[in-house]
């Protein structure tokens, strides 16, 4: 496999929601739903932000940390499961947006929250088979959980968009490699038409999450020969703050490889974007000759594992803004306004 | 706006492509096709705006146009951009009493409104505090 990571960049919305302020609206104890989830606050989209407003800044961030010509990207591939328009796709708009039309391929991604590695799967293909120089796979959601649902505590937005292209000089990060799991797990949901998901409560952790988030990771590391060790850092989907922790800890990783890019806390469950902003934060701190594993998880259900190897161009290119100056640049707003932003109020 | 007018208009909207006449370095936005200074000897070709610039002038809006209802009180603004030109754009993600003339703005990418729950979405620029 000779091909790695070009350019890279991310996108937040700025308001956020805390938990304690859905909690109050349902009913529940704060303190306990805190507990549980290791979820503080969430990250909500403004009115006028949606998939393709999020995908779009992603996607220029990327492009100038890459510092590449639109024009010479071949393909571009948007996962997520709140596509604005069911007949559409977003990745029309994103390309146009970036300057990157017309002569390239494009198409739309779902895959509960894995489509944005399912994306960059096909760009690593497509690069190394020679069909394209550099192609863009992007996860972006706005996620919504119906109110008073558990997953409204975490359901949240934001996207990452990354640039593959040929191992070079300009390449920051190299992919050794990547493994994927799936299966037929109906632990989470959404029909045709539906504005919220299902899932099946418990049924969520052990036979779906855990199950295909470890044996995606061990199928990688028994095929690269690779050890927890081997790695300073590990990122995992993060439907909220212990399933990542615990996957760690039993696939042999440290609490100290999954920190940097444990995100879930401060802006919630990002759905596509929810494993990619992890390993862009990751990103921004690593150091050339370090280790990365990354692990997508996406309910319905399939994991796909990358590896990746920080090369010295990341030095270089330290010039896009940084996933916390997005965690951090933020304006709290309470239930009513979050209901008025995500129209759930019945006029 | 119609569905054909905002295809016409995408480049302009999305990207900021405005011209920028080679005889006497004057950018123009929204595009114009003949230089109002150089006139016949005006060269006007393409120009992408940089897309960051300064609060000119602005209003806060109470009584909303048709779609913003859930968005007032909401600032439009007169930036005038690194480039020169001045457009005229809603200031989002904002406290409107936090707007100041001279405050500095980035322009981002954002729904601009759309045909009803069926119809086409309309995307494009706005403003947002740096
Ligand atoms: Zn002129």
């Amino acid at each position: 496999m000779d091909v790695g990571i070009v350019g890279y960049g991310v996108y937040i919305p700025r308001y956020r929601l805390k938990i304690e302020d859905i909690a109050k609206v349902w009913g529940a104890d704060a303190g306990r739903v805190k507990q549980g989830l290791l979820v503080e606050e969430k990250s909500v989209p403004g009115p006028d932000e949606d998939t393709v407003t999020i995908a779009v800044e992603a996607a220029r961030n990327a492009m100038r940390h890459a510092r590449i010509n639109p024009q010479d990207i071949g393909a571009i591939y948007v996962g997520s499961e709140s596509h604005p328009y069911a007949v559409k796709p977003t990745a029309t708009m994103v390309a146009e947006a970036i300057g990157a039309t017309p002569n390239l391929t494009a198409a739309d991604y779902e895959f509960a929250c894995k489509a944005g590695t399912a994306g960059i799967q096909t760009c690593m293909g497509m690069v190394e088979a020679g069909m394209i120089k550099y192609g863009m796979a992007i996860g972006a959601d706005t996620a919504q959980g119906a109110p008073g649902d558990p997953l409204e505590y975490t359901a949240a937005a934001g996207g990452a968009a990354f640039i593959i292209g040929k191992n070079g000089g300009e390449t920051i990060a190299a992919i050794e490699g990547t493994c994927s799991y799936t299966t037929d797990t109906p632990d989470f949901w959404r029909r045709d038409m539906q504005p919220y998901p299902r899932h099946g409560g418990r049924f969520t952790g052990k036979p779906a999450y855990f199950k295909h988030v470890l044996s995606a990771a061990a199928a990688l590391l028994q095929q690269l020969q690779l050890r927890p060790q081997d790695y300073s850092y590990v990122v995992f989907h993060q439907p909220n703050g212990k399933f990542p922790l615990q996957a760690a800890k039993e696939l042999g990783f440290s609490t100290e490889q999954v920190m940097p890019g444990l995100l879930v806390t401060k802006i919630g469950n990002t759905y596509s974007a929810s494993t990619l902003l992890g390993l862009a934060a990751i990103l921004d701190q690593a150091k050339p000759g370090e280790r990365i594993l990354a692990v997508s998880y996406g309910s319905g259900a399939g994991s796909d594992a990358i590896s990746l190897l920080v090369r010295d161009a990341i030095e270089e290119k330290r010039n896009s803004p940084k996933v916390l100056d997005y965690v951090n640049k933020k304006i709290i707003i309470d239930y009513s306004t979050y209901a008025k932003f995500r129209r759930l109020l019945v006029k | 706006m119609g569905v054909p007018r905002f295809w016409r208009e995408i480049p302009n909207r999305y990207n900021l492509i405005g011209t920028k006449c080679k005889n006497c370095n004057k950018v123009f936005f929204p595009p114009r096709y003949i230089c109002p200074n150089c006139r016949r000897v005006g060269k006007l070709e393409p120009y992408k705006l940089k897309g960051r610039g300064k609060i000119y002038s602005y209003t806060i809006t109470y009584v909303p146009s048709n779609g913003f209802e859930d968005q007032v009180p909401y600032v439009l603004a007169i930036v005038e951009l690194e480039d020169g030109p001045k457009i005229t754009t809603q200031v989002t993600d904002c406290d409107p009493n936090d707007i100041k003339i001279g405050d500095e703005v980035e322009i981002v990418f954002r729904r601009m409104g759309e045909e009803g729950e069926e119809g086409v979405i309309y995307y494009g620029y706005k403003a947002r505090k740096i």
